[in-house]
């Protein structure tokens, strides 16, 4: 039961068919990596597990931890243990990185306990050096005149702080030099446990030299069609998509 | 060490000057003669604030002590000011008078009433000299008429004072007119910053405010004024700002605009010299039915000088606003650099944030620009900040405070733009909805 679960999923946007009867199961403890070409759905995906309400869920099922959360709001899904590192994270004009954080781990607390302001600047500030973030960041208006490693190392620092059961890190790598891919991947690395799922939504397979994943899966136009270890992700790096359109969907065309 | 007056002084115009007399005659016939507004007067495009009888309201007697306490205990938002009045009605109730040293270096800052009987020659160049071009003329006339509350800040050449100096005025009446007026002198390279702060004792009085303010600033002068406009939600406020800046000063207007069933703000700046650096910011939360009706002018009659606008309104229920701007840049004012901006979020679909920013160059060699654009809360945003747990009331709060953050952090006090986030997060309290 402690898992993300989702079984079946059919997700269309506009009357168009999105995601079809995608079935994945993240387990605590695993890292799952999920590749495959643009517009398969994969980023779909992502905004309709974090509770996004632009899409339509016409049928099927997700469980974390058994429980359903389909139909939820987006910041009870977060509170319910799920952290969605966005690929484009928004710039919100002034509010701060340390109030935004704050008031993330403000909503995890029982109504009438607050922050201790000492003890979360100290997590803060020993989380920002962990990812090489100028201290002096905080006070800045969160994303806005970020570069692009800059709001993926944020992205990765809001992880952290908010501790989730299991973290959704879409397109995370991209945009990311190979300095900056090594501190992002340092700072998940440091994340993983037996406690912990992670799905790594990616297009290319070079994050995943730095953050080894237990399951590979291949998705192509709205579900999987191939799961494998590590070694897919290479193989896939070197035969290209078009192999598999080839060996996997081919066959099951109709 | 302050001083609670317990004798209210009594205006008395056999006591005023011949030119004061005339000034007050004058605009008694100015407030009597001109038509009340009309909606095809440009400077009154989409305003509804014409609409009140100005005539039901009355200047008010002294307050009882329940009011005074009221106001005195309430007189909070400026932390540790250098000095310090304020009035209830437009009697002074309590002043904390300035330092013997600014004193003894020539600082005056006596009341109104004060300075009519003690400092006539300050007053006579700039006191009630001229009436406001944007359109409130008539209401200008009326202020002019019964004014006898409000401040004299001089400040002679030289002289810098670093801690701020608060004027609060609190509408206690029901139906009383209150008249404050703010007049800064402030002589060459000198520094001076003043906080006025105008809010109303109960939540039920109805009162009409005419404020008239006025700032001289004279050559390489740093002038910082900031106006906190709070009143309750019945209270009809014309707030009438002129300034007119010298050579190389820096003069910095804050407004922030809370309160009032109506506000009209009118506030104009003139660039007599080179190398002035004006700014003029103004931030309004407008709820319910309230209206903030804000009228701008800069004025550049002199080359090499800056001016910058910035003017946020966030809009709630059915409120409205009216933004309308010019910056006029005279013949030979070269190399001016202008610019005019308006920000409108709509945070209710029935809300109307309407802009008419305008410009009119004679010079050929400037800088300037006018923009405005009105939007809603950015989904994308919204979601996003859900996604971390926020709850929808925070995260909105969040937004807007982000919003006005830009104006709050110009405010140049911590003490203060905490105590103005306060106050904001008090509005919203109430309007942003789980």
């Amino acid at each position: 039961m402690q898992s993300l679960e989702i079984t079946n999923l059919n997700v269309s946007i506009g009357g168009q068919p999105i995601l079809k009867d995608f079935s994945l199961n993240i387990p605590k403890g695993e890292i799952h990596a999920l590749m495959g070409p643009n517009g398969t759905g994969k980023s779909t995906l992502a905004k309709v597990i974090a509770g996004h309400e632009d899409y339509e869920v016409t049928s099927g099922e997700i469980l974390l931890n058994g429980e359903s959360i389909l139909g939820d709001e987006p910041d009870e899904i977060s509170l319910a243990g799920l952290f969605l590192a966005f690929q484009y994270p928004l710039e919100i004009p002034g509010v701060s990185i340390a109030n935004f954080i704050r008031a993330a781990k403000q909503a995890r607390l029982p109504e009438n306990e607050s922050i201790n302001a000492v003890e979360y600047y100290k997590e803060l500030y020993d989380k920002m050096d962990a990812l090489k973030i100028d201290r002096k960041f905080t006070a800045r208006s969160l994303n806005e005149g970020f570069s692009g490693g800059e709001k993926k190392r944020c992205e990765v620092l809001q992880m952290s702080m908010l501790e989730p059961e299991y973290c959704l890190m879409d397109e995370t790598d991209s945009g990311l030099d190979i300095d900056a891919l090594r501190i992002v991947a340092d700072g998940v690395n440091l994340m993983r446990s037996p406690e912990r799922g992670f799905l790594i939504i990616t297009h290319y397979q070079r994050l995943l030299d730095y953050i080894v994943p237990d399951v590979v899966h291949v998705m192509y136009d709205g579900k999987i069609v191939h799961s494998g270890d590590a070694e897919l992700a290479k193989e896939l790096e070197t035969k290209g998509y078009d192999w598999v359109k080839d060996s996997f969907v081919s066959s099951t065309a109709q | 060490m302050n001083t609670t007056l317990n004798q209210p002084t009594v205006i008395s115009s056999a006591n005023e000057p011949q030119w004061l007399l005339d000034r007050r005659t004058s605009g008694s016939q100015n407030y009597s003669n001109l038509p009340v507004p009309a909606a095809k007067d440009e400077n009154w495009r989409f305003a509804s604030v014409l609409s009140q009888d100005i005539h039901a309201f009355k200047p008010a007697p002294m307050p009882n002590d329940d009011a005074i306490q009221h106001a005195l205990s309430h007189s909070t938002l400026v932390e540790d000011p250098i000095a310090e009045f304020i009035f209830v009605d437009d009697h002074l109730v309590q002043s904390k008078p300035l330092s013997k040293e600014l004193v003894d270096k020539g600082v005056c800052f006596v009341s109104i009433d004060e300075a009519i009987q003690k400092h006539s020659d300050l007053l006579e160049p700039h006191f009630l000299k001229e009436s406001t071009r944007l359109g409130s003329q008539k209401y200008f006339g009326l202020h002019a008429s019964a004014v006898k509350a409000g401040a004299l800040l001089y400040v002679p050449k030289g002289v810098e004072i670093d801690k701020p100096i608060a004027v609060y005025h609190w509408s206690n009446q029901d139906k009383g007119l209150i008249c404050p007026h703010t007049l800064i002198i402030a002589e060459a390279q000198t520094k001076v910053s003043l906080i006025d702060v105008l809010a109303s004792t109960t939540e039920e009085n109805q009162g009409c405010n005419i404020s008239v303010s006025n700032i001289e600033a004279h050559p390489s002068a740093n002038v910082y004024r900031k106006v906190i406009q709070n009143f309750n939600s019945s209270t009809l406020s014309f707030q009438l700002d002129s300034a007119t800046a010298d050579r190389d000063t820096q003069l910095e207007n804050i407004a922030i605009n809370l309160g009032a069933a109506k506000a009209r703000y009118e506030n104009q700046i003139k660039i007599n010299g080179s190398g002035a650096h004006v700014t003029m910011y103004s931030l309004s939360v407008a709820e319910g039915t309230q209206e903030f009706d804000q009228r701008t002018l800069q004025t550049h009659n002199a080359p090499n000088s800056v001016s910058d606008l910035l003017y946020k309104n966030a809009l709630f229920d059915t409120s409205r606003t009216i933004f309308s701007g010019l910056i006029q840049v005279e013949e030979g004012a070269q190399q001016t650099d202008a610019y005019q901006t308006n920000r409108n979020l709509l945070l209710d679909q029935r809300a109307d944030a309407n802009a008419l920013p305008g410009l009119e160059i004679l010079a050929n060699d400037v800088k300037c620009s006018h923009g405005a654009t009105t939007g809603n809360i950015d989904n994308d945003e919204l979601f996003y900040m859900l996604s971390r747990g926020i709850p929808h009331r925070v995260a909105m709060q969040l937004i807007v405070l982000g919003f006005f953050e830009e104006i709050i952090e110009k405010l140049g006090s911590d003490s203060l733009a905490e105590n103005i986030r306060k106050l904001l997060e008090q509005k919203f309290a109430s309007k942003i909805k789980p």
